[in-house]
This record gives C-alpha cells, sequence and structure tokens, in this order.
C-alpha cells in the first residue's frame, strides 16, 4: 500500500511576537518560529498506524513551501514516514487555497500510484479547511472529512469514525480515498531516536514547478482568486461588566443578546 | 517546553572540550563509520548526535514524564495477581520512552543501542530527575545492562541486552532484611541444578527498587559455608522464568511511582555473570559506582527542579507591594539554590568524563573512584538542602499539597540513603583522603587554571581556593595527630570529606568560568563554603 501524507511548516501561532505582522497586513513569516502544523501530524500518525498495521506499505510525505520547508520532511522520517519532497518555486507564491490544491494535486499525480491520501483538516495560519477537499475534487477521489480515529483498514476499504457537531459517524470508504484529520485524533508519535542518528545525513528532495507538469496559469498569484484586501489587527477586550440577576427573564434575555451579536 | 534545550547547563558540558576525546574514545577511533548506518564519522557528528537525542528526551520528558509527575505521586504502583502494575502515568512514560528508541543508549550498536558514552546517561538521568525522580529510577536501572555488556558471557550478552533497548526493565536485588550497608551478610542461597543446566535462587531479597522488573541482577551466596563477601556470585534472573513471587510493596515517604518490593525467589532459574565469588567484590562494586553516579544524576534534576520552582514562584508571588524575588532574603536563598545546583553538576560532569575515560586509562579510572563518592554525597545533601529552601521560598504555601516543592522534599530524602548512605560515602572517600589522592587532583586542577586569563574576581576566587586547600592539610594534619586508624580521624572524616568537595567543586566551577562567565557567582558562594567549612571544622576539632 502506497500513503500520501499532506504536511505544512505554519507559524507557531503559541509564540507570536510583537513583530509577527508586517506594517501592510501580511504575516513577517521570518520573525516566526515555525511548527508542524498540528493536524497534519495527527494525519501523519493515523497513517503510520496504517502502516503498522498493513505490510509493505509506504509513507510518503509532500509540502509546499520556501526549501526550509524540508524541516517537516526530516520531521516526519524521524517519527517513520519512509520519504518526501518538498514542493518549493518562487512560481507558487501567492497561491489561495484553489491554486495550492491544484499544485498538490499536481504534486501527488506526479508521485506515482498511491491508495490513500492524509491531510490534516486546516491549518493554523489560515483556518479554511478548504485545502483537503479540493485535492480530493481535483484528483477525481471520494473524500472522508473531520476523522478522529482509523477504525479498521485493508487493501480495499477503510473505515474511518468522524467527529461532527452532533456526535460522531462510522464510515467506510472503497480506496482509494483521501481523508483530512482533526485535532481530536490521537497525537503524533515522537521521532525516533535510531531514525534520528540514521537520516541525519540524508538530503531531503526538492521539487520545483516543472516537475509536476502543471498549467503554469493556474499556479500562484495568477492561479488564485482570492485577493486579500486588508487585515485588521483584533484586539480583544471587555468593556464593562454587566451584573444580573440570575432569573429565567434575564438570563433568556442575555442569550438573545449573545446570538444577536453573534458572539454564539 | 523542553527540559533539555532550557538549560543552557546542560548543553555546556555536552560541548566540553574533554567531549572530542570521549566520543573518539567511545567510537574506537570512529571505526563504525561507513559501516554502520548510525555511527558517527567524527567527533563533531557524534557530538550533534549526543545534542539531537536529548533535544528529543527532553521533549518528551517535559511533555510526559513531568506532566505525569504528580499524579503518578498520588496513584503509586499497587500489586494484582502477585505482579507489579506501575501507575497509568508510569507506564505511559515508559512506553513513549521505549517507542522514542530511547531505551539502551549506552548500549554497543550490535545490540541496538545508541553507543553514547556515561556522560549522555547522566544528562538523561538529571533531565527525566528534573521531571520525576521516582521515574529516574526505574529508567537508570537500565545500567544493569553495563554490568551485563562488561562481565557477562557473549551468551548471555546476545540473549539478554537487545532486550533492554526493546524496553525490558531492570533491579538490581542485593539487600535482605539483615543485608543492607552490610552486603557481605546476603544469604539468598544458589545452588547449582545439574539437570536443568542453571542456578536455582531461594530466599528473600527486600527494599528492591523496581523489584518486579523484567530482568534481575541477584547476589546470592553461591558457596555454601562461606559467610563474608568471598562467598558471594552474582546471577541474572529472567522475570518469564517464573520462580518469584512479590510479597508486598512498600509505603514510602517519596519517589512514590518507583516499586520498592519485598521479593521471595523459590528455586528461581538464574545464570552466572562473569566468575563465581566475584559477585560482590568485583560486579557489585563496579556496579555501585554507576548506580552512585546515577543517584547523584537524579539529586542534580531535584536541585534544578527546586531551583526553578523556588525562582518561578518568588517572581510572581507579591508581598508588600513586589515581587518577592526583589527581597535580599529571598534573593539568597535562590543563589544558595543556584550555586548548589551549578557545583553538584560540575562535579558530576567531570566524573563521568572520568568514567568515560577510564576504558582506556588508570588513572582516569581512579580519579573517577575517589570522586564518585563525592558526587553522591554532595548532590544528595544539596538536593535536600535545596528542596527544603524550595519550600522555604514558597513559604506557607510550600506547606501545602497544591506545590510540586513538597513532592521534591519528600522525593530529595531518599537521595542520601540509597546506595549507599552518605555516611558510607565518607567511608568510601577516607582511602583517598589517607593517600593523598585528592589532594594531588587538586595540584592538578590548579595547574589547569589558565592563570593570565583571569579577572580579577576570579583571580580572588583562586587565591580563596589554595587557602582553602592549606586549611585542608591543616585539618588534616591535626586529625591524623593520633594516626589515621584513630576515633578522632573518624569523627572528623566527614567533615574532611565535605572540605575536599567544596575545594574540588570550586575549582571545576572556577575552570567552567573561564569558559562561560556564568558560573563565577556560583564558583564565589562554593569557595567561600569550603574555606567556612574548615574552619568550622577546626573549631569543632578544638
Amino acid at each position: 500500500m502506497r500513503i500520501i501524507v499532506l504536511a505544512k511548516q505554519v507559524p507557531d501561532t503559541r509564540n507570536v511576537g510583537a513583530n509577527a505582522m508586517n506594517p501592510n497586513g501580511t504575516i513577517n513569516r521570518a520573525a516566526l518560529p515555525t511548527v508542524f502544523n498540528p493536524e497534519d501530524l495527527k494525519a501523519l500518525e493515523m497513517a503510520l498506524r496504517v502502516k503498522n498495521q498493513m505490510p509493505n506499505t509506504t509513507v510518503t510525505v509532500i509540502t509546499m513551501g520556501p526549501p526550509r520547508a524540508e524541516e517537516i520532511i526530516r520531521d516526519a522520517r524521524n517519527r517513520g514516514a519512509d520519504d518526501g519532497f518538498v514542493l518549493s518555486d518562487a512560481r507558487f507564491a501567492g497561491s489561495d487555497t484553489l491554486a495550492t490544491s491544484y499544485a498538490l494535486a499536481q504534486a501527488i499525480r506526479s508521485a506515482g500510484d498511491f491508495d490513500l491520501v492524509f491531510c490534516g483538516r486546516q491549518a493554523i495560519d489560515g483556518d479554511t479547511a478548504q485545502v483537503g477537499p479540493q485535492i480530493a475534487e481535483k484528483l477525481g477521489l471520494p473524500q472522508i472529512t473531520y476523522a478522529e480515529a482509523l477504525e479498521s483498514v485493508s487493501e480495499q476499504e477503510i473505515v474511518i469514525r468522524r467527529r461532527l457537531e452532533q456526535g460522531v459517524e462510522t464510515v467506510c470508504a472503497a480506496l482509494p480515498v483521501l481523508v483530512t484529520v482533526t485535532s481530536a485524533a490521537p497525537d503524533c508519535r515522537y521521532p525516533h531516536a535510531h531514525r534520528l542518528l540514521r537520516f541525519a545525513k540524508t538530503p531531503v528532495e526538492v521539487r520545483n514547478a516543472d516537475d509536476v507538469q502543471p498549467d503554469f496559469a493556474r499556479l500562484g498569484l495568477a492561479g488564485s482568486p482570492t485577493k486579500v484586501k486588508k487585515v485588521d489587527n483584533v484586539v480583544l477586550a471587555h468593556k464593562d461588566n454587566v451584573h444580573l440577576e440570575p432569573t429565567e427573564d434575564n438570563l433568556n434575555e442575555m442569550m438573545k443578546n449573545l446570538i444577536n451579536e453573534h458572539i454564539i | 517546553m523542553n527540559f533539555y534545550t532550557d538549560n543552557e547547563s546542560l548543553s555546556f558540558y555536552l560541548h566540553h572540550p574533554e567531549m572530542v576525546e570521549i566520543a573518539r574514545l567511545r567510537e574506537k577511533d570512529f571505526a563504525e563509520a561507513g559501516l554502520h548506518p548510525e555511527a558517527p564519522a567524527n567527533a563533531e557528528e557524534a557530538i550533534e548526535q549526543y545534542d539531537s537525542v536529548m533535544r528529543l528526551l527532553g521533549e518528551i520528558t517535559a511533555d510526559v514524564v513531568a506532566a505525569n509527575a504528580e499524579e503518578v505521586d498520588h496513584e503509586g504502583p499497587h500489586i494484582e495477581n502477585g505482579r507489579v502494575v506501575y501507575a497509568k502515568g508510569t507506564q505511559q512514560n515508559l512506553r513513549t520512552m521505549i517507542n522514542a528508541g530511547l531505551y539502551g543508549m549506552t548500549l554497543e550498536r550490535k545490540y541496538n543501542g545508541l553507543n553514547f558514552p556515561r556522560v549522555l546517561a547522566v544528562m538523561a538521568g538529571e533531565t527525566i530527575a528534573r521531571a520525576d525522580v521516582g521515574f529516574a529510577t526505574i529508567w537508570g536501572l537500565q545500567d544493569c545492562a553495563d554490568t551485563i555488556q562488561q562481565f557477562a558471557s557473549d551468551e548471555l550478552k546476545e540473549k539478554y541486552l537487545p532486550r533492554i533497548y526493546q524496553g525490558a526493565t531492570c533491579s538490581m536485588d542485593l539487600t535482605e532484611p539483615d543485608a543492607g550497608s552490610d552486603l557481605q551478610s546476603v544469604r539468598l542461597r544458589a545452588t547449582f541444578d545439574e539437570t536443568a543446566n542453571c542456578w536455582r535462587l531461594n530466599g528473600v531479597k527486600r527494599f528492591i527498587t523496581n523489584g518486579d522488573a523484567d530482568l534481575h541482577l541477584v547476589l546470592a551466596r553461591s558457596e555454601e559455608g562461606s559467610t563474608d563477601g568471598r562467598g558471594l556470585s552474582y546471577f541474572i534472573f529472567d522475570r518469564a522464568d517464573g520462580g518469584l513471587t512479590v510479597r508486598r510493596i512498600e509505603n514510602k515517604m517519596g519517589i512514590k511511582g518507583s516499586p520498592t518490593a519485598e521479593l521471595v525467589f523459590t528455586n528461581a532459574p538464574a545464570y552466572l555473570v562473569g566468575e563465581r565469588r566475584l559477585g560482590l567484590i568485583k560486579y557489585v562494586m563496579s556496579l555501585m559506582n554507576a548506580a552512585r553516579l546515577g543517584v547523584g544524576s537524579q539529586a542534580i534534576g531535584l536541585c534544578e527542579a527546586a531551583y526553578r520552582e523556588a525562582e518561578t514562584y518568588a517572581a510572581s508571588r507579591q508581598q508588600f507591594g513586589h515581587p518577592i524575588n526583589q527581597f535580599v532574603a529571598v534573593q539568597d536563598l535562590l543563589r544558595a539554590m543556584r550555586a548548589r545546583t551549578d557545583a553538584a553538576r560540575s562535579l558530576m560532569y567531570e566524573t563521568a568524563r572520568l568514567v568515560d575515560r577510564s576504558a582506556t586509562s588508570k588513572p582516569a579510572s581512579r580519579i573517577a573512584d575517589i570522586l564518585t563518592p563525592l558526587v553522591k554525597l554532595m548532590a544528595s545533601e544539596f538536593s535536600n538542602q535545596n528542596a527544603y529552601d524550595c519550600i522555604q521560598v514558597h513559604g506557607g504555601s510550600g506547606f501545602m499539597k497544591e506545590y510540586a516543592c513538597e513532592r521534591l522534599y519528600r522525593d530529595a530524602r531518599v537521595l542520601s540513603i540509597y546506595e549507599g548512605t552518605s555516611q558510607l560515602q565518607v567511608v568510601a572517600a577516607i582511602k583517598g583522603i589517607a593517600n593523598g589522592s585528592y589532594l594531588k587532583r587538586i595540584e592538578e586542577y590548579d595547574q589547569q587554571v589558565a592563570v593570565g586569563q583571569l579577572t580579577d574576581q576570579q583571580q580572588q576566587l583562586l587565591s580563596m581556593l589554595r587557602q582553602s586547600t592549606e586549611s585542608y592539610r591543616a585539618l588534616y594534619e591535626k586529625a591524623t595527630a593520633n594516626g589515621s586508624t584513630d576515633v578522632l580521624f573518624e569523627h572528623n572524616a566527614r567533615a574532611l570529606t565535605e572540605v575536599l568537595a567544596y575545594t574540588i567543586m570550586g575549582y571545576l566551577l572556577l575552570l567552567d568560568s573561564q569558559r562561560d562567565m556564568r558560573y563565577v557567582d556560583s564558583c564565589d558562594y562554593i569557595t567561600r563554603h569550603a574555606l567556612g567549612e574548615s574552619a568550622k571544622a577546626l573549631a569543632m576539632m578544638a
């Protein structure tokens, strides 16, 4: 079995400093430490669990980003992935979700046959949750979103438990299929000490736009219909306190206000 | 959080200039480079490997072991169907360490080890102990593998060593109801079973740390009719072979996550490690030195934890309109805690480096032997002092169960007891005092100081250390006025040992401060204590 995992290197939003934003509202990436997008790590873990159950399975990790995104591939390899590559090219710069999903779909096509694609539900920098489903559409694959647990897997099908707003749903899909994994899924295993030593000097493959034979008009800014008009810095602060006597009417009134103000 | 990267001292000792030579020795001139995918080609690569594995260990320790520590302390292990079941957190700690390939760090590559030197074993030990000393004891007992690696037959090595990497836990079964500090009195019987071609163990062991481990090293009387240490041999026993019952686990004051068991051996099959009769006098002594260094590493981890708890609390606790770390009385406590931690750590890494160099150097081995009891003595006593001061900084809150400092206080207490009490460490130091080995080593440190590059403060510290050495000589003369076997000498042995230890730590911190001025304040504190301790000892003797 061959599994593709899509992963993204993202700014570590838990450690955002004062100079995280440029004056023009774009992200000052140089000032931010980077991390493996948390839900992508969970996707990797799910892939590795499939690998543990299915002999002769290889896990390939693909990431799109600047050359330093190779850290993601190294990290994934140390945790148990077999190989991977960075899709890196200035011609990808400025991609929105549409252009990103196109580039990644092309990268998956260029990587050969596969049975499963795992990716995180969304990245903590964009929070769109669009890239996974868009890739599934472009590759003509069925998709299972919001996966929180791998129930079972065989050469033919996979059973996944989905975490939905109102409860859980267990679904079965024939392979190949794309799965997006949520934060409710199990944490990724740690890197393995022996793999750290073994792969320390192994280079990471970098592929550019030419390698994935794209329609260049669909890449980068040119292929991105989304335009960011303006980014505002929102500071949340409590303005005043309201003291309510705990009566039925007061509570109803408060709920109405909260709903009207789109707080809940 | 990462308990390796947030502690600059660890990287400081990992990159000590002597580590280049230690890596070369451990890697036998990098003979496996190119032949084994993990073997480094040079010292720089080896040290990078040490660093990357410590990063991983530091992350797991902070994320998992430290996070579980409080619950493990509350839950503790229990017995189920005659077997010890660890607390849930302990089980998770073990599983995570094993799955990350961290077990068997010092094993050779052919046994799936990382082939790391002793320095890294103690560094891992102190990092884990900072999170949970109880778990550090379970972790540290994998050092039993070193005894097997060093003394057992190839057949036993092939059989048991790969299992350590897979996470088989270990215990060293020495103590019995009537044989604690006095191990010559061990009675557990070992008789050879011709039919089964193995030894059979019968008897009781008590206070066995991690007593229901997978693999046991057992000290037993193999020579019928013998009564002293020369009748004892060392055996390896596999829990899976049967013949062992856990009679009870002790209800302890601290390190509650680590099960301390009473064991009954009934015809338990076992195999001889090395030669008969050398069990206590050679193998246990060798294991004991490693174990004492291991306890030193636990104590230093605890020192660090106590210092950090106190520092964090003192920065946040407001009294009289200021955080309490702005008051001199609190600053003094914190400074003392920092200095003890730095001093014991410097001594421990110096000793560990000498242990690593012992493989090819007799002199290094001799110095390691005399420094080991000082590490055990000073680090364990310091850890108790730091735990005490940590509670003091917390004031009334420190007396409540909500803060980690009360656990640290309880956990520290055993450190100056097990693997040889502080009093026995002094006994172990007496030979080096009487034959002048410590003084010779101090002279060597004195010569290592780059005198031309000292600041005024460092120059003053060097003078004080020389003065302290002279005070020690005077103290020694006075204590041995009636000869070194007289009770007067015995009475003063501890004071002599401590003055030596303070002086040696002072020199080591002075040398450290020549690489990084961060250590100069701790050097100042410890050096002044060296002088103070010798003056006190002289006064007490009069």
